[in-house]
């Protein structure tokens, strides 16, 4: 017998999470499913697509409630976002549901040229995205979605970190006429902490400030970059986190303003570090001519490593221990002295 | 349906075949057997069947067609410059610099649709317009028109079974069964045969007819469907038609007449409208 598998936060993540007294929500795929209720409810416009996916999409209270606004396809991707995209194209407002790996890699071409270059406004919601299928292996894996899908003009990509991002991403896709990739994933989400701006998708949130090193993170990964930047308070370095739920349209006067403020910037994405988040922020810096230490964090180009998505998370580094680390490391390398340890 | 006689559709089937040549010859480019082998389909389309019209075009209760086999974009352009929907000398731009008229339909011409191309997206597209409709309740129809060669696409049988099973007698899918693709002879490239025996295990109503027989044409697509079944016309066409020298061979797929061709295939289609006394 095997010890008990580790849990997503250390024994010292865990007090510090005590400590700041950040409030244990529900996945951020659970808010999606209520809030594409609520809103359905209101406008009758609204439908869901599914690909056999109402479970694990959490849309079952949906379709007891509002079997109407349903449309089941069965496990057929590439159907589902065609359907989805002709009924766009008729008026109805359509959220296509699958789970991301499937979606944004079987469906690619209809995502390309039946949503995007047809300009049909779908929703496309990638859910159990990342690793967020953990020990059931690569085919579950989505960690090329925001890499393939940066690459197709004409629509947003973003990626929700708590619940409240989520249920404003969602108000958003259902708003806007511009097609919107969302991608969640199905671990209970801490609630960060909250900005006085709005939600806008294509403008990061800023939850903590700092003025040495600036994490810019997305998704499921930036609680550990709002940890990481508590742990360093402590060895005297101001770290900056940044929540940078849209990936497409990047806000980069954020990415430049933390680059010009700060020493150094960890970018923290659940994906491949080739394409996504870490590529975006690099080449916009880069075009700036800004000079600033820089390090991607996320899953590197190999066999991934097997276990659960706290496993993996943990084994490359996306964790407050791992980004303490590359952040210390940075700023050494840029010839800051750090205080304490 | 709209009343136009056999004789007008003839003296069109004609011209738009005239006119195909004349473009793809412009463009130095085009899918000239596929184009020749629809147009007919297209003909008793938009001259007999669509409830769509450039007036109508933004009515969420148009018909809608959808072109799914896009390369044969040629027959349509011709189509709607006929219906009204641009000025024909737009088609002068055809596969030019900043022209909207490409190889393939795309939205940015007036009378189009979705953007297609890529085989096997028209008939999922119209699953999506046809379930819209049924939710409305509205009466409109849908139609795409898919190659024979594209029925190897997956993503088709997906949207077939997802037809029946929504019931979607609002929706009618049409074959132009030219019996060729681009390699060679479909059933020798990978057979998809028996097509009418798979469309009805799917649970679609089967109607084969000559897709160049404008009664037949419209008979089948103008018959009511059956209830709660999505309907399948498989239109048994020629590849180049109308063109002896293009008629059933493969390099036509996407071939350009060259000058002597070109004049020789005018001749013909020429000496056809005067055999018929067709007036231009």
């Amino acid at each position: 017998m095997s010890a008990p598998a580790p849990g997503m936060f250390s024994q010292d993540a865990l007090a510090l999470l005590e400590q700041l007294r950040l409030n244990k929500g529900k996945a951020n795929l659970e808010a999606f499913a209520e809030t594409v209720l609520s809103l359905a409810r209101e406008n009758r416009n609204i439908v869901v697509v599914t690909s056999d996916s109402r479970g694990s999409g959490k849309l079952v209270p949906f379709a007891s409630e509002l079997p109407q606004q349903i449309v089941e396809v069965g496990i057929a991707e590439q159907n589902l976002v065609g359907v989805a995209a002709g009924l766009a194209s008729a008026g109805k407002i359509p959220f296509a549901v699958s789970p991301a790996c499937f979606l944004t890699a079987r469906s690619l071409e209809q995502i390309k040229n039946d949503v995007c270059y047809s300009d049909n406004p779908v929703k496309v919601i990638g859910i159990s995205a990342g690793v967020s299928y953990g020990a059931l292996g690569t085919t579950h894996h989505s960690l090329h979605d925001l890499a393939v899908l940066r690459a197709i003009n004409n629509i947003d990509v973003v990626v929700p970190a708590d619940n409240f991002e989520s249920v404003q991403a969602i108000q958003a896709a259902a708003a806007q006429s511009r097609p919107i990739y969302v991608r969640f994933g199905k671990a209970a989400m801490y609630d960060l902490p909250r900005t006085t701006d709005d939600f806008v998708v294509g403008k990061a949130r800023v939850i903590r400030e700092g003025t040495d090193v600036a994490f810019i993170a997305t998704g499921e990964t930036v609680i550990h970059a709002l940890l990481a930047a508590e742990q360093l308070k402590s060895n005297g370095v101001s770290a900056r986190v940044v929540s940078m739920h849209s990936v497409k349209p990047l806000d980069v006067d954020v990415v430049l303003q933390s680059a010009r403020d700060c020493q150094a910037i960890v970018t923290v994405e659940e994906h491949l570090t080739a394409g996504g988040l870490g590529d975006a922020c690099a080449s916009a810096i880069l075009e700036a001519g800004v000079s600033v230490g820089f390090k991607q964090v996320g899953i590197p180009d190999e066999y991934t490593v097997t276990g659960s998505q706290s496993d993996i998370f943990r084994h490359y580094g996306i964790s407050m221990e791992g980004l303490s680390h590359q952040a210390g490391n940075l700023l050494a390398n840029r010839n800051l002295s750090m205080t304490g340890n | 349906m709209i009343e136009i006689s056999t004789e007008q559709l003839l003296s069109k089937s004609w011209q738009y075949r005239r006119n195909i040549l004349k473009y793809i010859k412009h463009a130095g480019a085009g899918h000239t057997g596929g184009s020749l082998s629809c147009v007919d389909i297209l003909n008793v389309l938009y001259n007999r069947i669509l409830n769509v019209s450039p007036g109508s075009f933004n009515d969420p209760n148009r018909d809608r067609y959808i072109q799914s086999k896009g390369h044969s974009v040629e027959a349509l352009f011709v189509v709607l410059a006929d219906q009204g929907f641009f000025d024909e000398s737009q088609l002068e731009t055809l596969c030019r610099y900043q022209s909207h008229f490409v190889g393939h339909p795309t939205r940015h011409v007036p009378g189009v649709e979705q953007n297609t191309g890529a085989l096997g997206h028209g008939l999922p597209i119209c699953v999506g317009i046809a379930i819209a409709g049924k939710m409305d309740k509205a009466d409109f129809r849908v139609f795409t028109l898919l190659g024979d060669g594209e029925l190897a696409e997956g993503s088709n049988w997906e949207a077939a079974m997802c037809a029946a099973h929504h019931g979607l007698d609002n929706l009618t899918a049409i074959i132009d069964y030219n019996t060729l693709q681009i390699t060679g002879r479909t059933r020798d490239v990978c057979d998809n045969s028996p097509i009418d025996k798979k469309f009805a295990a799917f649970g679609w109503t089967v109607r084969c007819v000559d897709g160049h027989s404008f009664d037949e044409l419209t008979t089948a697509l103008s018959d009511s469907p059956v209830k709660g079944r999505p309907t399948v016309v498989i239109a048994n066409t020629v590849k180049g038609k109308g063109v002896s020298f293009m008629e059933d061979v493969v390099k036509w797929h996407h071939g350009v007449p060259s000058d002597a061709e070109y004049a020789q295939a005018l001749e013909e289609i020429d000496s056809h409208i005067q055999a018929q006394g067709i007036l231009l």
